[in-house]
């Protein structure tokens, strides 16, 4: 175990167990605010994985916007503030399709991997990764500008239910 | 120099937590979290594939990462759209509670004006 | 004496020019009422002429035969079998057809439907002289057949009786099922004879005994149920809801004894078989007796006329049974113009009452003399009183009974005798009824003759009934109907005479006592019984139309459940299924997504195990 094992076990150990609280929370705003954690940890854990650029796009976007976001419509849902009872359905089909997926995917990859180790690059760093994304993979960067327009768009015409109607 | 087995486990436990959380939560606000760990879930595994695996071109695991969290991005905003204007007609965001028949057509004017009750008692 | 050619162009003529004159009269449109009663009148008068030369010219058997299908193996000719006979039944037609047609005209004056019934009319004399002429048993059969789709259609022709479709109906429907006896005795003579036609049919040896025995109860049955006798005789009194000269043509002159005709142009099958001749016999005896009892106790003129026919019909039937078809077919025509001038008669009586109920009528003696004189030579032929036509013909068969041995010839004497005494009866009663004593409605007091367009054939008829029967005294007459002798009267006459003489006198003496009452109260309590027919008609009802109709009702609701309802429920349970499959898709979010994600774990897990055994 080296140190940046050391390090990824502790944040993914965080990452997880805020997942976990995310889950099985009883409080909405507070499963929001464990969303930040888990993500937040996630980025931590890109960093150590040598990927700059994504863990500070993580930050920027997924902890600064999606999760405002999420905020904001649990507020304009009126979700209940404190504790509420009935935020779960019956717990055991997730629970053993949750846990099937999430342990045979942990066993499947233990078992392909095993204890092999490997190099950590500096390949994802910033600079090699915006030469990548403008280079080889230009069109399908467009192509998502594209997307977010018409997400853009398609989230303005669901909200306003006079937009679109025919007379 | 790690071992690619450790981020590859977290990740799947991650994945299961959010299928978990994906079919239990009534919320659809909480089930929009739960995929998002879902999808992080994913990204852990594509940056740490950047490393094991030896690509044709080299750092796609890190550019395919940073086009999810685009699309993440985009999807949790149409979705809270479509959860907000569920909420307007319903006065609900329970996902046990949409029904899928025919017979379920409301007035949109009058889930508007409710809309439009909140958004001005907010702002007071 | 006519060659086989000259046979078959007149015997072909015959019945194709009434034919003609039917097709032509269909196709006219409806106001033309002259041109529609032109044609009628012509046609009748052709066919009549035609008869009249055959009847002059035939003098033995003649026959023209050509082949023009078959069935099978078996030919189907068109075949003209001429003999005397033949050639007096066609004149007896001709002249009651003529004589309906003139009558016709004036009868339905007031009837503008009247172009389609003289066209059936001639349609149906063309079917009658089919069956005179016809020498094969197909030929046969159409023109029977085509006589009964005649009837139903007059039968019905005054819509506006609610009684007329239901009696045409029944008409229909009781002679049908003789009928079936009839083709089934067709379809054996042909195939076991191997041709239909008469000559080959009748060549002796050609069918064995019990053969011939099954084909003659089978023809008896097509038989009683064109001729009316019991137990198919059920139709003929409701059948009177026709028009009258319908009735005088159709029941009473022609259909009902073309029955009679087909026995005696097949004689030698029934005279080979003494089991058909007994039953025949025995159906004769019952028939007679019930007619006349049934006739006694009748308020509707028409109804008394139309169970003397049942009656009549009887005695030539009986004729038959015993081995005389030379009387019963002079029977046969002296009853065609006696039955037809009643039948015409009474249409003038109740043209001028409006009314057919005899309780409505009396006294018409003095307003209506014409008809008075006519009907009471048509009664005095009915009862048998000499020298009418009615009492030659009725002697020489009670005649041949008594002459006769063996226990049907007795039977059919004693029952004979009897319906003398009950004929006498009710013909006295509707003559002292009808003309006699005051009139009973405001209508009868003011009774006329009816003009002569309707007069004439009666007076003509009258004539006929008269003279007719002198005929019988040549002896060439005699020979032509196939008799030996000719038909003279000895002492044995004077038995019938004297029941007839009983019969009249004691109506009259029971009439006198009370002139205003119906003399049918002495019969006291028979009176419902004879009236209603002893109950046939509801015995009927039960044992056939009743379980005819539950049969047909169950048969329908099976169709409609369970034939319709395999169709329908087939297009049913796939709707059903495809609303089921169509709920199962409208499962809630959180249960779809579970299925989803749980089918992709599972299948994960098996494509894991399938790699690690090693079978992928």
């Amino acid at each position: 175990m080296t140190t940046a094992d050391v390090l990824i076990v502790a944040l993914g150990a965080v990452a997880v167990a805020a997942g976990a609280a995310v889950v099985t929370t009883r409080h909405v705003v507070r499963a929001g605010l464990w969303l930040v954690v888990s993500l937040g940890a996630v980025a931590g854990l890109y960093l150590t994985l040598a990927a700059e650029l994504v863990a500070w796009v993580q930050v920027l976007i997924y902890v600064g916007a999606v999760v405002v976001l999420l905020l904001f419509a649990v507020m304009l849902t009126r979700a209940p503030i404190g504790a509420s009872e009935d935020l779960d359905r019956v717990r055991w089909p997730g629970a053993v399709i949750g846990a099937g997926a999430g342990l045979g995917l942990a066993a499947l990859l233990a078992y392909a991997y095993g204890w092999s180790t490997v190099e950590l690059t500096e390949q994802s760093g910033a600079e090699a990764v915006g030469s990548a994304i403008f280079t080889a993979w230009v069109l399908p960067f467009e192509v998502l500008s594209v997307l977010l327009l018409a997400a853009l768009v398609g989230a303005i015409v669901v909200s306003r239910p006079d937009i679109g109607r025919r007379p | 120099m790690i071992h690619p087995v450790l981020p590859y486990v977290i990740a799947a436990l991650l994945f299961g937590l959010g299928v978990y959380g994906v079919l239990v939560r009534r919320n659809a606000v909480l089930v929009l979290m739960a995929v998002e760990l879902m999808l992080n879930a994913v990204n852990i595994v594509l940056v740490t594939a950047d490393a094991t695996v030896r690509a044709a071109v080299p750092q796609t695991g890190a550019v395919f990462a940073l086009f999810v969290i685009v699309l993440a991005a985009a999807e949790v905003g149409v979705g809270l759209a479509i959860v907000l204007q569920l909420y307007r007609l319903r006065q609900s965001v329970q996902v046990d509670e949409v029904s899928l028949a025919d017979d379920a057509v409301v007035s949109a004017d009058a889930g508007s004006r409710g809309a439009d009750e909140v958004e001005g008692q907010l702002v007071r | 004496m006519t060659g086989a050619v000259e046979a078959g162009v007149l015997g072909g003529a015959l019945p194709l020019i009434p034919f003609v004159a039917a097709l032509v009269g269909f196709l006219l449109p409806r106001a033309s009422r002259r041109a529609a009663g032109l044609l009628g009148t012509a046609g009748a008068a052709a066919a009549l002429a035609i008869a009249v030369v055959l009847a002059i010219r035939v003098d033995g058997l003649v026959e023209a035969s050509q082949v023009w299908a078959r069935l099978g193996a078996l030919p189907v000719t068109a075949t003209v079998r001429l003999d005397p006979a033949a050639a007096y039944v066609a004149v007896a037609v001709g002249v009651v057809a003529l004589a309906v047609q003139l009558y016709s005209i004036a009868y339905l004056r007031g009837d503008d439907r009247y172009g389609p019934y003289a066209a059936q009319v001639s349609l149906f004399t063309a079917a009658m002289l089919l069956v005179v002429v016809a020498g094969d048993l197909i030929m046969l059969l159409v023109g029977w057949e085509v006589m009964g789709i005649c009837s139903y259609l007059l039968i019905g022709h005054d819509r506006s009786l609610p009684e007329a479709p239901a009696a045409a109906v029944k008409a229909f429907l009781v002679t049908r099922v003789g009928d079936v006896g009839f083709l089934l005795a067709i379809a054996i003579l042909g195939v076991r004879a191997g041709s239909f036609r008469f000559a080959d049919v009748l060549a002796p040896g050609v069918l064995d005994a019990t053969t011939v025995t099954v084909v003659c109860l089978l023809l008896l049955a097509g038989v009683a149920g064109k001729s009316a006798q019991f137990p198919l005789h059920t139709w003929l009194p409701d059948a009177m809801a026709g028009p009258t000269p319908i009735s005088a043509l159709i029941h009473a002159a022609t259909m009902v004894a073309a029955g009679i005709y087909v026995v005696a142009r097949l004689y030698p099958l029934f005279l080979a078989s003494a089991t058909a001749m007994a039953v025949l016999a025995v159906v004769a005896a019952v028939t007679m007796l019930l007619g006349a009892l049934a006739a006694t106790a009748q308020d509707d003129i028409k109804r008394v006329l139309a169970w003397s026919t049942v009656s009549q019909i009887a005695y030539m039937a009986g004729a038959l049974s015993i081995g005389a078809s030379a009387a019963a077919l002079f029977h046969l025509l002296t009853h065609a113009a006696f039955k037809a001038l009643l039948f015409l008669a009474a249409g003038s009586v109740i043209h001028a009452v409006g009314t057919n109920l005899m309780s409505r009528m009396g006294g018409l003696r003095r307003s209506m003399p014409v008809t008075f004189w006519s009907m009471t030579i048509g009664l005095g032929a009915l009862i048998g009183v000499p020298p009418l036509a009615g009492f030659w013909s009725k002697e020489e068969i009670l005649h041949a009974a008594s002459g006769a041995a063996g226990w049907p010839a007795a039977l059919v004497y004693n029952a004979g005798l009897a319906t003398v005494f009950i004929t006498a009866a009710y013909a006295t009663r509707l003559w002292l009824r009808t003309f006699f004593g005051t009139a009973r409605s405001s209508a009868a007091e003011h009774g006329h003759e009816p003009g002569p367009v309707m007069g004439v054939p009666v007076l003509v008829l009258a004539g006929l009934s008269a003279v007719v029967g002198f005929a019988g005294l040549s002896s060439a007459f005699a020979r032509a109907l196939g008799g030996e002798d000719p038909f003279t009267v000895g002492a044995d006459a004077l038995v019938p005479l004297a029941w007839a003489a009983l019969g009249i006198v004691a109506v009259w003496l029971i009439w006198r006592r009370s002139p205003a009452e119906d003399p049918q109260w002495v019969l006291g309590p028979l009176r419902p019984l004879f009236a209603n027919a002893f109950y046939l008609d509801n015995v009927q009802d039960a044992l056939v139309v009743r379980p005819t109709v539950a049969l047909a009702r169950a048969v329908r609701r099976g169709d409609e459940s369970g034939v319709d309802g395999l169709v329908e429920g087939t297009g049913r349970a796939t709707v059903g299924l495809g609303a089921a499959v169509a709920a199962l898709h409208r499962a809630s979010l959180p249960r779809a997504a579970s299925a989803v994600l749980g089918g992709a774990v599972i299948l994960g897990a098996l494509a894991a195990v399938a790699v690690a055994g090693g079978w992928l």
